[in-house]
């Protein structure tokens, strides 16, 4: 019955339009368009899609209440377990989590689960969202390191267990990649990311901005000289990664981080910021993730001729669906199959193309994707005055070489158990810090286990300190 | 101020003060919507809790920082940054043998002050080179005789000291007045360094250069800062700023540093011309995005 409804499209902006804008790409739905598609949820007993949510939001139970219209008691099932819903709702990849193990896509299309998502909570925002339970105060103080998914959502569930709470962030904005690295276009910084942030403050979190642990602070100089019981490191992986070909460090080579964040924190596409941003008028993009798609939208918005290249086939793209459709609607063009070997640039030092080689798939490598072979003799030339390199990023250094006892693996994350727990007692790890590049949910997901574990860890800890009655915890002796 | 484009301010920022060691910076946004500018750090007192910036009016952004008066503050300052000297950490007998030459180009006597001051502190020998157009621009003068063994002065035109550029001080010194140098560091810029670690490779003496590249976040997160040094590409920002002066390609530091000329330049007369016509400054763009100013 409820299948014979289809996915209820969502309204979105002209692609010919917003190919010169910022604008949100997609308008959301209206509450008739969410009501009709919540309708089609078949409220299985056994939902897989609960199952496949990192943060296992009650999905049937939410949309349950949008297909009643009860939108507020929607927002407050989200609330339960994610802190960002206005967040997750946009950049999830709902296609390999939720959505991707309905069972409705088994004979047609799955349920709009993100776009519901995103309905109730910019419905929320407008509309005053509820109060949220808060525990009192414990008065013990917890330091999270890094305000983006991870930091906010292990930030919110201890503000809401009674801790005292401070987020700690290097930038001059709080929201981590959230700010600096998804483009306005997917993800609006004010009405979103800041709404959000402030949900969060809301809760008495404190963020300081402009603290750079590893070098202001120490994650030692946190747990010895400033008082906190413990330090919840959810600092990303920021350091851009590059191929290592000739000519990379030519004038017009840029990582996708320093594009997209001269763009989203520094605001280089808007004429009331001072930030100088070079774009060139033919961009080719290396990669193949939501990062590359983020930074080739972004060029393509402020004029250039935009291509993809990436190393695999269509079906191996990490992005997400959407993005990539999206991308195309817009007018980029993808060159599958291609690698980078040179890129190539004038007497002036500045780009002038890219020398490729043509690939093939081989076997399937670890991650289980055919690996990409080159072909002998394929080298040809792509034509470009600007080159950005979306090939991922790892954990910065910063903060596990400044701390003592803390063990990283070989590729620089910080080992930590799911429940974040480090090497090093009372320091807690998650998102990409752990597991390196990946996403907002898994982030946030890992963000709320390290809350779970800070509070067992702290309640174990004055358990054991005689004189504590009331939860306040003294350090132990040495 | 220092001279006429040139000044010197003390910023109240506690953390960063207890935290600060020489060799590092630290980076300031003027403004609301303004740029991350790096500036090295010149000088810090953890008890005040005050760091001491100097820096040169070479475009908007310089020119807002130069405009602001006791009381004022900035938007952001956040730091230090980057990696301290590789002295620091050292003991008094492990620089016993060691005879530092530092050599200061332009407003590069600013954050070599805090390095000097340190290893003066230790006991160590040091002697400080600061070449200047002319002698009115040559800064820092002052302090700097008071934490060295020798201060020489060099400048272009002749109107002070040794005429001539800080090479061929340092290899007058060297050469002709007999000096030993076992460490030389090389501060300002970029050209300058260049040709400094050339003229120390010819006389043997190792060199340390601190690379004012161009930055945007400062922590790793960019690339903007790339510099080959010795073959590998390195971040400046927190693997430098400082590095082997033999090992550095400074022409693709240099053609690196004006990736966004054209940008600036278009800022700086959009400025103008607002402000010509009495409008309130919007331009895009701006002087030397992030390009720490040695000089």
């Amino acid at each position: 019955m409820a299948e014979r409804i289809p996915r209820v499209p969502v309204r979105e902006q002209d692609p010919k339009v917003r190919a010169t804008n910022f604008d949100e790409v997609c308008y959301g739905y209206d509450e008739k368009e969410a009501m009709l598609e919540a309708s089609r949820c078949l409220r299985c007993r056994n939902p897989r899609c609960v199952g496949a949510c990192p943060v296992n939001v009650s999905i049937p139970e939410f949309i349950a209440s949008v297909a009643a219209g009860d939108f507020r008691t929607a927002a407050a099932v989200i609330a339960r377990d994610s802190s960002l819903p206005a967040v997750c709702g946009r950049v999830c990849p709902q296609e390999t989590q939720c959505e991707g193990s309905c069972i409705l896509g088994v004979k047609s299309e799955p349920v709009a689960i993100g776009k519901l998502e995103r309905f109730v909570a910019d419905w929320s925002m407008a509309n005053g969202k509820a109060e949220v339970e808060k525990a009192p105060s414990n008065g013990l103080k917890v330091a999270v390191v890094g305000s983006g998914p991870a930091g906010l959502a292990c930030a919110a569930d201890l503000a809401k267990l009674g801790y005292e709470v401070t987020v700690f962030e290097a930038l001059h904005k709080a929201g981590g990649v959230l700010e600096y690295g998804i483009p306005e276009f997917r993800l609006p910084k004010d009405r979103v990311v800041a709404a959000e942030i402030e949900e969060v403050l809301r809760l008495g979190v404190k963020i300081e901005t402009d603290v750079v642990v590893g070098r202001t602070v120490t994650v030692d100089s946190l747990l010895d000289r400033e008082g906190f019981s413990a330090v919840f490191i959810g600092s990303g992986a920021g350091l851009p990664r590059f191929m290592n070909i000739p000519g990379e460090n030519l004038n017009g080579v840029f990582s996708a981080n320093e594009f997209l964040t001269r763009n989203n924190l520094m605001k280089a596409y808007r004429h009331d910021y001072r930030t100088p941003v070079y774009t060139g008028h033919r961009v080719v993009v290396v990669g193949g993730g939501n990062v590359a798609m983020d930074a080739a939208r972004t060029a393509l918005r402020l004029g250039a001729e935009t291509t993809i290249v990436y190393r695999r086939t269509e079906k191996e793209l990490p992005a997400r669906r959407e993005e990539v459709h999206h991308a195309k609607e817009e007018g980029i063009s993808f060159r599958m199959l291609t690698n980078p070997v040179e890129v190539l640039g004038n007497e002036k030092g500045w780009v002038t193309g890219l020398r490729c080689i043509r690939m093939e798939l081989g076997e399937p490598d670890e991650s289980g994707r055919r690996s990409p072979v080159p072909v002998p003799g394929s080298e040809f030339e792509i034509e470009a005055d600007s080159v950005i390199m979306a090939l991922g990023t790892s954990p910065n250094p910063l903060i596990s070489h400044t701390t003592s006892g803390l063990v990283t693996d070989r590729r620089g994350c910080i080992v930590a158990d799911e429940n974040g727990v480090t090497s090093r007692p009372g320091v807690f790890a998650g998102g990409d810090a752990v597991t390196g590049a990946a996403t907002v949910i898994l982030a946030m997901g890992a963000g709320r286990k390290a809350a779970a574990a800070i509070r067992a860890y702290l309640s174990d800890k004055s358990a054991h300190c005689p004189g504590t009655s009331d939860g306040a915890v003294e350090k132990p002796a040495e | 101020m220092l001279s006429p484009a040139v000044c010197r301010m003390k910023v109240y920022a506690p953390r960063l003060a207890s935290s600060a060691l020489p060799g590092q910076f630290l980076i300031v946004i003027p403004e609301d919507h303004g740029e991350r500018i790096p500036l090295t750090v010149s000088d810090y007192d953890p008890e005040a809790g005050t760091v001491t910036i100097v820096t040169q009016r070479i475009g908007v952004s310089t020119g807002e920082i130069c405009s602001l008066g006791v009381g004022d503050r900035f938007s952001d300052v956040v730091g230090p940054l980057g990696q301290p000297s590789e002295f620091v950490g050292k003991t008094a007998e492990e620089l016993a043998g060691e005879r530092f030459i530092f050599i200061a180009g332009g407003i590069g006597a600013a954050p070599v002050y805090p390095q000097v001051k340190y290893l003066h502190a230790l006991g160590a020998h040091v002697e400080v080179i600061i070449g200047a157009k002319t002698s009115g621009l040559i800064i820092c003068r002052e302090e700097m005789s008071a934490v060295c063994d020798a201060l020489h002065i060099c400048t272009d035109d002749g109107s002070e000291g040794f005429g001539g550029m800080v090479t061929g001080l340092l290899e007058k010194l060297v050469l002709e007045d007999g000096k030993r140098y076992t460490r030389a560091v090389a501060i300002g810029p970029m050209v300058m360094m260049k040709f400094a670690s050339l003229t120390a490779r010819k006389l043997g003496i190792p060199i340390t250069v601190s690379l004012n590249t161009l930055m945007v976040d400062g922590t790793g997160m960019c690339g903007a800062c790339r510099v080959t040094v010795g073959g590998r590409t390195r971040f400046a920002c927190v693997e430098g700023p400082e590095f082997d002066g033999y090992e550095v390609d400074f022409d693709e530091a240099m053609r690196r540093q004006t990736m966004y000329r054209v940008q600036e330049h278009d800022a700086e007369v959009e400025y103008e011309h607002e402000c010509r016509i009495g409008r309130t400054p919007s331009g895009q763009g701006v002087d030397r995005d992030g390009e720490r100013r040695n000089a």
